[in-house]
């Protein structure tokens, strides 16, 4: 394979169980531009990170669409408006505002560590049902489930309806993913349909809302009455769709590939399961070693930018490798090793700027609960398959099942 | 001894006396523990607490979110110290390598670290200085002291001097719901530190939330009633303020006045040093054994024309005791040079304030993205052709990327389009800085001094 290649490699479903090879040779060109209109590929750590903080970098929708053939299509050109992830300031620090003000401080400060009980709870329920079974696979039975439930009870969004919203999201997250190999605009029309479709489940969902608040995101979204005011209904759509695709597919593979890390290092299970408190520390170590969202595709520049010495011309595509970036031995001592005691440990996992992660201290705390109830709980686990299969998606990254042989169930 | 061999001795058995136990202090002594100092390490400071944070005393403590008791500063690492709190250091014999201190003890040392800081400057008259209901704010016992003054319902707070520290106190009031009357000398709040392009929107926020902001004017006095408790402050516009509270936060006077005649060049200004820390003496030879870091310090940065900065900022305290404390236990090849670009934070009327760089060298100023109005912008300072500074309100999260302009001298006027440029950001205006030679509470970054290659060179030495 020639170097003109690595792009292709890398959103090749052939290579998910393990880009790490590919990112390292992708790291020797730091500033990697394949020709024809192709995306500027940013690997090494602190381009990546200060092209986070570059306000010559747009997020924007519209410059994406300008900025020509597009692998992740405009999945908001019909329909809904862009949600804030595909906005720039000042439309994305309104619309991130008004959506925080129910979330996270300051109006909200103590809200994460209210959800504390709630969390573990559910967490402890589905170990619950794990018992008197030999093999489980832990996405369908655990790793989904688990986000899923929660994203629904914080938006406000009935659990009995995750079959119906799953045939929307699907499509959609589909729709994310840079496979340039395939069949690319029928699949970009399947999304913004199943787009259109969400929104309009969730338009019934507001509408109740509106007239009935009740203690829920959705609810609050639509009765805000902040400086900012309240969202639009196109807007709370936008937001509300954004929230709950976002809210789970990400931690869903956070956990999976947490928990497949561990059971690759059983020495660090084992060191879990007696101290509770290390699982802040691994999950951090996690996002910097198996980002669930390995990189971000959905930037351009206004402006001719310099990096390392070469003109990214104005109106470029730019890609940020995360997970390249995480593992830049510029960056971090020994960075193929996970290690869970690792103390310098600034990971772009959940991105970084005005767009760095909403719901990241949710997902930590949802893998933080998980990761040790599951070391704590599951007898001799052991990976059935290594590795497991994957999930085809190249952003959104992380197994598709991954099944554990255990000999029972701890407990509570 | 070679120096190899005395800096092993050094490093073993040495004896480092650090005066000034306050953040610099403490994380410099935290360093010298973690590069394996295992000699014996005494800490002097004359307040009689262990370290503490400060910045939350203008902010949770004013308005009860945290108890003036409990900022103590969170220990990294055991540094097996000789405490000396509640004593001041009152004098240096440099020969004798010897500090003095107030209860007539002498403490030898064969590496000494200055970190004094600096102090509140106080109300100049002193007889109205002592009225009951007159305070700085700088210490934990200043901050206890006034939260209970702010608890008790005073009808009136009057802040003179409208700098960070009193913006910030006069935000804790109106979350607060007191009254509170602010006198600022200048044109507008914060204008030595950021300008009065920038000093405008802040007074647009003191008038929004409430503060009665009187501008241009100056106090004139502080009336006392029969039993001793201020009762009112007089303006030079001839007003007439009654008030049960004044807190005067006139700027910080640097602790130095314990180093007068000890040789060490060190005045109102600061103790000299070179950027590695080391101290000058004041025919501008550097010392050898002597360190300076903190709010204290004034030591020459490449950035900026190498002229001598003084910063009383946290972060700047931080990272120059680290550097300070790593060249005094290594070998000259071996030292770093503390580069820090400035940098500042404040949070006042729900807004977040951060600055990088020297706004106050800036002669132009250019909002690059969001906006004046609307009190959510980044502004950049301009100075001689190249990005010397930025400032952010509530906007923080773009300020890394103004920093390398800085670090890299970029070009100023900023040409390039950026996210949530608006029509009046495409042109610079003047940055609107008071003459520096007027009296006011002062920025808190202060610009001395000339460049080391300057054959004009002119030191002061201690004189007070």
């Amino acid at each position: 394979m020639t170097q003109a290649s690595l792009l292709r490699q890398i959103t090749d479903y052939a290579n998910r169980a393990n880009p790490y090879p590919l990112y390292e040779e992708l790291r020797k060109t730091p500033v990697l531009h394949e020709g024809d209109g192709g995306p500027y590929l940013i690997s090494s750590y602190w381009d990546i990170e200060s092209l986070l903080h570059d306000p010559r970098i747009s997020s924007d929708a519209a410059n994406l669409a300008a900025a020509g053939a597009d692998e992740m299509g405009g999945p908001e050109a019909t329909g809904l408006p862009p949600s804030f992830i595909r906005l720039d300031p000042p439309e994305h620090d309104r619309l991130r505002r008004i959506a925080n003000r129910p979330f996270g401080p300051p109006h909200s400060p103590h809200k994460m560590d209210s959800m504390r009980p709630e969390l573990a709870e559910i967490v402890s329920g589905l170990i619950d049902g794990l018992s008197g079974e030999g093999q489980i696979d832990l996405v369908d039975q655990f790793a989904y489930p688990f986000p899923v439930t929660v994203i629904c009870r914080l938006l406000g969004v009935p659990r009995e309806d995750e079959p119906r919203f799953r045939s929307w999201v699907d499509p959609i997250v589909a729709g994310l993913d840079p496979d340039t190999g395939r069949e690319d605009a029928e699949r970009q029309k399947t999304a913004q349909e199943a787009r259109l479709q969400l929104g309009m489940y969730l338009a019934g969902l507001v509408e109740q809302r509106s007239k009935e608040p009740r203690d829920d995101m959705l609810s609050q979204l639509v009765t805000s009455h902040g400086p900012d005011g309240p969202m639009t209904t196109m807007e709370v759509l936008s937001t509300a769709v954004l929230l709950l695709i976002a809210g789970h597919e990400t931690t869903v593979n956070l956990i999976t590939n947490g928990m497949l890390t561990l059971l690759r290092h059983p020495e660090v299970l084992r060191r879990l399961r007696d101290e509770p408190g290390l699982a802040v520390n691994i999950v951090e170590e996690l996002l910097r070693y198996e980002p669930p969202v390995q990189l971000v595709p959905q930037r351009t520049c206004i402006a001719d930018i310099d990096v390392r010495g070469i003109t990214i011309p104005k109106g470029s595509r730019i890609w940020l490798v995360l997970a390249a970036g995480n593992r830049d031995p510029e960056r971090f001592e020994d960075p193929d090793r996970f290690d869970p005691d690792r103390r310098d440990i600034q990971h772009l996992g959940f991105g970084s700027g005005v767009h760095s992660c909403f719901g990241a201290p949710l997902a930590r705390l949802e893998a933080q609960i998980a990761l040790y109830e599951l070391a704590r709980r599951l007898d001799n686990p052991r990976l059935v398959e290594d590795p497991p299969p994957y999930r085809r998606n190249a952003v959104l990254r992380g197994p598709r099942h991954l099944n554990i042989a255990i000999d029972g169930v701890r407990p509570r | 001894m070679d120096g190899d061999a005395f800096l092993e001795w050094l490093r073993r058995e040495g004896r480092i006396v650090i005066v000034g136990a306050s953040l610099a202090g403490l994380r410099a002594a935290e360093v010298l523990r973690a590069e394996g100092f295992s000699g014996s390490l005494t800490m002097i400071g004359d307040e009689p607490y262990e370290p503490y944070d400060r910045p939350p005393l203008s902010k949770a403590v004013l308005l009860g979110k945290a108890s003036p008791q409990h900022t103590e500063l969170p220990r990294r690492r055991e540094i097996d110290a000789k405490w000396r709190l509640g004593v001041a250091a009152t004098g240096l014999d440099l020969a004798a390598k010897r500090v003095r201190l107030a209860d007539g003890d002498e403490v030898e040392y064969d590496r000494l670290l200055i970190a004094t800081g600096v102090r509140a400057r106080p109300w100049p008259k002193e007889s109205e200085a002592q009225l009951d209901g007159v305070f700085v704010l700088r210490t934990r016992d200043d901050a206890a002291g006034l939260h209970r003054r702010l608890k008790a319902s005073p009808r009136r707070v009057f802040v003179i001097g409208a700098g960070f520290t009193g913006s910030e106190i006069a935000s804790a009031c109106r979350e607060q719901g007191v009254a509170v009357t602010v006198a600022e000398r200048a044109g507008a709040p914060l204008v030595g530190a950021l300008g009065g392009v920038v000093g405008a929107v802040a007074a647009e926020l003191h008038r929004e939330n409430g503060v009665d902001l009187r501008t241009g004017v100056m106090v004139t006095a502080l009336e006392g009633d029969s039993s001793g408790r201020v009762r009112a402050a007089h303006l030079s516009d001839g007003t007439v303020v009654e008030t049960d509270v004044v807190i005067v936060s006139l700027g910080a006077t640097r602790n130095t006045e314990w180093l007068a005649g000890s040789g060490l060049g060190a005045g109102p200004r600061g103790i000299a040093c070179d950027a590695g820390c080391r101290a000058f003496d004041f025919r501008g030879i550097v010392t050898d054994d002597i360190f300076v870091a903190g709010d204290v310090a004034r030591s020459p940065h490449p950035l900026f024309n190498y002229q001598f900065l003084s910063l009383e900022h946290w972060g700047n305290a931080v990272t120059q005791a680290e550097v300070a404390a790593h060249n005094m236990i290594s070998a000259s090849a071996e030292r770093q040079p503390h580069m820090w670009v400035p940098a500042f934070w404040s949070s006042q009327f729900g807004v977040n304030i951060k600055s990088v760089g020297v706004p106050s060298l800036g002669e132009q100023i250019m909002i690059t993205q969001g906006s004046l109005a609307e009190r959510r912008f980044i502004g950049v300072y301009g100075y001689q052709g190249r990005v010397i500074a930025a400032v952010s309100f509530d906007n923080t999260r773009w300020l890394e990327f103004y920093q390398r302009l800085i670090e890299s001298g970029a070009p100023f006027p900023v040409e390039f389009p950026t996210v949530d440029r608006r029509p009046e950001g495409r042109q610079p205006v003047p940055a609107d800085f008071p003459d520096p030679s007027l009296p006011s509470h002062g920025p808190t970054v202060t610009l001395s001094g000339y460049s080391p290659a300057d054959r004009r060179l002119v030191f002061t030495p201690g004189r007070h």
